[in-house]
């Protein structure tokens, strides 16, 4: 068996990190990394999305009616689904951030694994229930 | 990230918490309650507290937000940093106007 | 049981390949055994590095199935899988030659960090006394017993992602100088590990503490020196 990698030294950091990726990749797996990994995408999702919110409430400006519609229009099944989606991904990023600022800031407990565990669950309910809500 | 960027994140950070909080409740309880948008703006517009809210909210979203991506973009797209830093003011900027604009919409209409 | 384990080997510098040896399997085999027995007997060039073969001296760490590991101490039978091991050099270094990291960016991020003692009194002054007890000197106990291994280093993100970072084990270093009464330079160690590269660039995900052969915990060194760092900030000393 034999895998080739490329990793010429003075050839920028960019391939010198991917050559070396993959020698690493085993430990990826763990859950505090996948926390911390989650509350990265959960943010730039929401970064992605809340342009288009603030967009979405200007509607009112143009007029009441005009809103009206695009709330009506949150009726659409598919709609609210991405809806659920954006309260569960506030609510990852929010419990993945008190996880980091119990973490940085609070003397530290070693149950950090059930915490990350915790906060996905507590997320996940939060989602559901929003989900019960609405449908 | 620099320390000042840190700072700034997480003081916005620990603002958004009750913030968000708030917010979600708001959201449940809106659409619990199956509210119109008139039923909305009727309780928004002309609140100098719901006004207040939401842009402290925009605000503290629009630093948040801003730098959070500079620091994906940093770590993961190898930009330069004056060029991440050019995107996070870019796009924090965009944030609080297009923020500011909705809060004004539904406060002010 | 197996008699003999399939080992695969990353065999060259920067630019190398993994290369498949069968290695005979013994009880209570370390993967420094291994190693050592495939270069005694099959690959008599190949490059690693050991010293002390006893958890002390910190020079045998290399990425062993994925992860990095100080491998004198780490037995074959707690990471072999399916009857296979896949050893590397650390990652997030340049390769000298075959299993052989190149350690100097690590001990450059550990200078950049402040990382040596700065004497704050003089061979004539009295010996300082130190309570055991005393709430820094218990901060500093915790993460004293660092042997420099890199294990750490290798496995951390932010290391991998920006090049500036200082890395858990410069940090970890700095903070029990920090907490040292004796230490003279504390003003410029808290500036050194939160500017470039410094404490804040640090994303908490705690790889450092789940693999430091020591079980030392980095991260909470780290979050020590971010409290440290943002209340002198917030004061204006930084
Ligand atoms: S907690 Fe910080 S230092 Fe430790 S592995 Fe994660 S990013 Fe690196
Ligand atoms: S902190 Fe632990 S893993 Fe890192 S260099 Fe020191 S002993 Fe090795
Ligand atoms: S050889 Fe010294 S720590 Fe492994």
């Amino acid at each position: 068996m034999t895998e080739r990698h490329k990793n010429p030294d003075g050839a920028g950091r960019t391939s010198f990190i991917r050559a070396t990726r993959s020698q690493t990749a085993g430990y990826q797996r763990d859950a505090l990394w996948l926390a911390a990994i989650v509350h990265r995408l959960s943010g730039v999702a929401l970064a992605v999305f809340l342009p288009f919110h603030f967009l979405f409430l200007g509607l009112a400006l143009q007029s009441e009616g005009r809103l009206q519609t695009a709330v009506n229009w949150t009726g659409n099944p598919l709609v609210k689904f991405a809806e659920m989606g954006l309260v569960f991904l506030l609510t990852l990023h929010l419990l993945g951030g008190l996880r980091v600022l119990v973490i940085e800031n609070l003397a530290w407990h070693d149950s950090q694994k059930t915490a990350a565990t915790l906060a996905v669950l507590g997320a996940a309910s939060v989602a559901l229930f929003y989900l019960a809500q609405i449908v | 990230m620099t320390l000042r960027l840190y700072v700034w994140q997480r003081l916005s950070a620990v603002l958004m918490v009750p913030l968000i909080g708030v917010h979600l409740a708001t959201i449940f309880y809106a659409s619990g309650a199956q509210l119109s948008a008139a039923a909305i703006l009727a309780r928004t517009s002309g609140s100098v507290f719901w006004g207040g809210f939401y842009s402290l909210f925009v605000c503290a979203a629009a630093i948040h937000g801003a730098i959070g991506l500079r620091s994906v973009l940093a770590d993961w797209s190898g930009l330069n940093p004056r060029r991440a830093d050019q995107i996070m003011w870019l796009f924090g900027m965009t944030l609080l106007v297009l923020g500011l604009r909705g809060v004004a919409a539904v406060v002010v209409a | 049981m197996n008699s003999s384990i399939k080992v695969t080997i990353w065999r060259g510098a920067q630019i190398g390949s993994y290369q498949s040896y069968d290695v005979p399997q013994r009880d209570n085999q370390t993967v420094l055994d291994l190693v050592s027995w495939l270069q005694r007997h099959v690959v008599p060039d190949l490059a690693y590095r050991f010293s002390c073969r006893v958890g002390v001296c910190g020079s045998c760490a290399m990425t062993v199935n994925g992860r990095p590991r100080w491998t004198c101490r780490t037995h074959v039978s707690k990471v072999v899988k399916d009857g296979t091991l896949k050893i590397g050099p650390l990652a997030n270094l340049p390769v000298i030659k075959d299993l052989a990291a190149d350690m100097s960016p690590f001990f450059d991020q550990w200078h950049r960090a402040k990382g040596s003692f700065v004497p704050s009194a003089g061979r004539h002054d009295p010996m300082a006394r130190v309570k055991p007890g005393s709430p820094r000197r218990q901060a500093a106990d915790e993460a004293i017993e660092c042997i420099n291994c890199g294990v750490c280093y290798a496995a951390c993100d932010s290391v991998r992602w920006n090049a500036d970072y200082l890395g858990p084990a410069a940090l970890n270093r700095a903070w029990t100088l920090i907490n040292d009464e004796r230490d003279g330079g504390n003003d410029a160690r808290l500036k050194a590990v939160s500017g470039l590269g410094g404490c804040q660039a640090c994303h908490s995900h705690q790889t450092c503490e789940q693999l430091c052969p020591k079980a030392l915990n980095p991260a909470k060194s780290i979050a020590g020196l971010k409290r440290r760092a943002l209340s002198a900030f917030l004061k204006g000393a930084l």
